[in-house]
């Protein structure tokens, strides 16, 4: 039984649900308290001690329920041979007596026992077999799609399709009718078999499929995204905004109070001679963040500004105060368009008024020392993002040096590989003297540990 | 004085008929998890929309085991000082001040300054003893001799490192006070968490409780609420009111009606002494099932189809 919980947590955990291993502890422990007699209370138990949340109660009650709705495998291999024979016995004679083929039971008796067992047309049987095969074959272990063919496989050779197939070359010369109905009965087979290991792909295989597609993703490159992959990419991009919503965006009106403050109370207690009726306490101090981003949108990057721009405008709703620019030849301000629309619809509008052109980080920058300056506080994080790539033209590097003096911080986020920072009309190095930070940023992973750095800075 | 029986429950049906015994009917899975709860020494985390019972369900874990019941509400900003411990700083300046007479005694025989800091240090943590703690909900818990029910209200208002600050209580039952050591617990809490799931809840600290869900009753489980609740109301009526308050459920309202609202109007309907329902009695007490004006205007064109079908409903069970 120990075997079967194990299976069980792994199918949990492929539904979605995560299964700690202390949790599966907890899990035992539990199901050691109530037994599995009563699978009412078995199911209240799994819900109660490893999901989590709603979503997760219904993912694992389904879960549950396709997992004991499977026969399980039988171990002992002396009971498997007993059914088998079982169902030759009594499952055999009845289609041969029905049918009255010309074949009838002699030459039956001379077939394998898969093949009397499709003649038959038991489908218990044939299931329990399947089941037992799929043990044999230790079906659970399945983790990708791409190892459906070898389970396939495996479960019919268990099976012994072997003696099936010599069987049907046998009889196409003796008695082609039996075996057409055996070739048919072979193919039906195939395709339950498929089934089964489909089903069970589903229960033991998903979290690991979308944990290495994820991963795969993750670290790809942002500019070599193939466009299959966008769809893909821009949900991954999502759910990291959702994570750094989830950890980060928490009312940031409380006041916590700190340590006593013994110089204040002893002045607030002079009248009474220094005895300390009145206590006062010292405040704990907390910057409200506020970030200005600066998103190169030009030709060169605008593949990976597309992800830029969707990280940003999940920017604006974890913290109050983000002011997003976006450049190419020029500047303009896009917290508004950000703000007021969905994420696709913005990007849109976005790239049709600045994207796209060759960038001008000089004009860029000069654009926005002009209008928006003033914006910058000493409370301010300002993040560049581009690949200062400038087309040989004047990089302005000192409007840098003075948005870096204004401002907390200055995060310069660069797509490309530190490899090729200064060659060509990289103007990296020039621009990277004046930046608190400078990261490569080519990966959704790189991506998301350089905005979750930036927001902890202000918690 | 209450005797606490603090033997774990024998079996789930003991729980729901202990439950039902201080009128709190539960259903197998709340029963589920108290037993549970029991057996392996874990807290519960309740979650649901309001007034399905989540606060009753530790009141009557309390009252059914004769345990006392220690409640810490949570909200915005509460810390440490408010819900484990604080020093008792005014008292423990005040008596540095009373005292200052006896410590010019105590140093009065030493000769230098460093005799005199020696002679201290014999003294040193008289000012951070027991005498100097002011317990609050969660020391106070630990500290109960015949074991408690520990009620943590609306987790989810609380900040994310009040969390961290529950961790050490609920996997160990056990705090730290930096000057004095840990404490543990005397006899470990029944420990109830409950949220309206306002804000998500950190997984460490999911990790450690069971999670139960209660959501709104079944037809049948919430005529038998009502009816351990309010006793006097008739068969016919509380199988309408029931069927009528679920059909109501359907409706997209700002603010659904749950249990307690059920109860608080069956009560009404006893009071105004009401044998069945009628378009006029819902119309005039609709206010106290529903709580915001767009949603009663929003439930009024309904209301003669809903009495319909609940008491179509009642003939039939």
């Amino acid at each position: 039984m120990r075997e079967n919980l194990h299976r069980f947590f792994r199918a949990a955990r492929g539904a979605g649900v995560r299964v700690s291993p202390a949790e599966s502890i907890d899990a035992m422990r539990a199901v050691a308290q109530v037994g599995f007699a009563d699978r009412d209370i078995l199911r209240d138990t799994f819900l109660l001690t490893l999901a989590k949340t709603q979503d997760e109660k219904r993912a694992l009650g389904e879960c549950f329920d396709l997992f004991f709705s499977q026969p399980e495998p039988q171990q002992d291999s002396a009971e498997q041979n007993k059914t088998d024979d079982d169902n030759s016995e009594s499952g055999a004679n009845p289609p041969a007596d029905e049918h009255g083929d010309a074949a009838g039971d002699a030459a039956n008796e001379n077939l394998g026992p898969l093949a009397q067992m499709l003649l038959s047309q038991d489908r218990s049987a044939i299931s329990t077999a399947i089941a037992n095969a799929s043990g044999a074959a230790s079906l659970p272990d399945i983790r990708y799609f791409t190892q459906r063919g070898i389970f396939q496989t495996r479960i019919l050779d268990a099976m012994g399709i072997q003696r099936l197939r010599d069987d049907i070359d046998e009889q196409t010369t003796r008695n082609p009718a039996l075996a057409e109905r055996l070739q048919e009965a072979l193919n039906g087979l195939r395709g339950t078999v498929r089934d089964a290991v489909s089903q069970a792909l589903l229960l033991y295989g998903r979290e690991e499929a979308e944990n290495l597609r994820n991963e795969i993703l993750r670290n790809a490159p942002l500019a070599r995204i193939e466009p299959r992959q966008v769809e893909q990419m821009r949900a991954l991009i999502r759910q990291i905004a959702r994570r750094l919503r989830e950890r980060y965006s928490k009312p940031r009106k409380r006041q916590r109070r700190g340590h006593l403050d013994v110089r204040r109370t002893l002045r607030r207690n002079a009248a009474w001679g220094g005895v300390p009726f009145l206590t006062a306490w010292k405040r704990k101090h907390r910057d409200r963040p506020k970030i200005i981003a600066l998103c190169d949108v030009s030709g060169s990057v605008a593949r990976v500004s597309d992800f830029f721009l969707l990280l940003i405008h999940s920017l604006h709703e974890v913290v109050d105060d983000v002011r997003s620019f976006a450049f190419s030849g020029h500047l303009i301000e896009v917290s508004d368009i950000l703000e007021s629309n969905s994420p696709e619809e913005a990007m849109k509008e976005i790239m049709s008024k600045v994207g796209f052109g060759s960038s001008d980080y000089g004009n860029s920058f000069a654009d926005f020392e002009d209008n928006w300056m003033s914006a910058i506080t000493p409370q301010t994080t300002v993040i560049v993002l581009g690949d200062a790539r400038s087309n040989n033209l004047d990089p302005r590097a000192d409007i840098l040096r003075r948005i870096g003096e204004r401002s907390k911080r200055l995060v310069w986020l660069n797509p490309e590989g530190r490899m090729v920072w200064g060659f060509g009309d990289s103007e990296m190095p020039r621009y990277a003297t004046f930046c608190t930070v400078v990261r490569q940023c080519a990966t959704a992973q790189q991506l998301e540990r350089a905005v979750s750095d930036i927001v902890a800075t202000y918690q | 004085m209450l005797v606490a029986d603090t033997r774990p429950t024998a079996s789930i049906e003991a729980v729901e008929s202990g439950l039902a015994a201080q009128g709190y009917i539960a259903s197998r899975q709340i029963a589920t998890a108290v037993y549970l709860s029991q057996q392996i020494e874990k807290p519960i985390l309740v979650e649901g929309p309001a007034g399905v019972g989540k606060t009753e369900l530790a009141k009557a874990i309390a009252a059914w085991r004769g345990m006392k019941m220690i409640r810490l509400q949570c909200y915005e900003g509460l810390d440490e000082a408010k819900a484990l411990y604080e020093w008792k700083y005014a008292k423990q300046l005040l008596y540095t001040q009373i005292l200052k007479d006896k410590l010019g005694e105590v140093l009065g025989g030493a000769q230098s300054l460093a005799a005199a800091l020696d002679q201290l240090h014999t003294f040193g943590d008289v000012f951070f003893s027991k005498e100097f703690v002011e317990p609050r909900p969660l020391l106070q818990a630990l500290e109960q001799p015949a074991g408690c029910v520990l009620l943590i209200d609306e987790i989810d208002k609380s900040d994310a490192e009040f969390e961290s600050l529950l961790l050490e209580i609920l996997s160990d039952f056990q705090v730290t006070i930096p000057e004095l050591g840990t404490v543990s617990a005397v006899a470990p809490p029944t420990v109830i968490l409950t949220s309206n799931s306002e804000r998500d809840l950190g997984d460490a600290l999911k990790r450690r409780c069971l999670h139960l869900h209660i959501g709104f009753p079944e037809q049948k489980l919430e005529e038998r609420i009502v009816e351990s609740r309010v006793p006097g109301i008739s068969q016919t009526l509380r199988k309408q009111m029931v069927g009528f308050i679920h059909e109501i459920r359907s409706l997209d309202l700002k603010k659904l009606p749950s249990v307690s609202e059920a109860i608080d109007w069956a009560r009404v309907l006893v009071l105004l002494q009401a044998s069945e329902l009628d378009t006029e009695i819902v119309k005039d007490t609709l206010n106290v099932l529903l709580k915001y004006e767009a949603d009663i205007e929003a439930a009024t064109p309904q209301i003669s189809s809903f009495i319909a079908k609940a008491s179509r409903q009642g003939v039939f069970s």
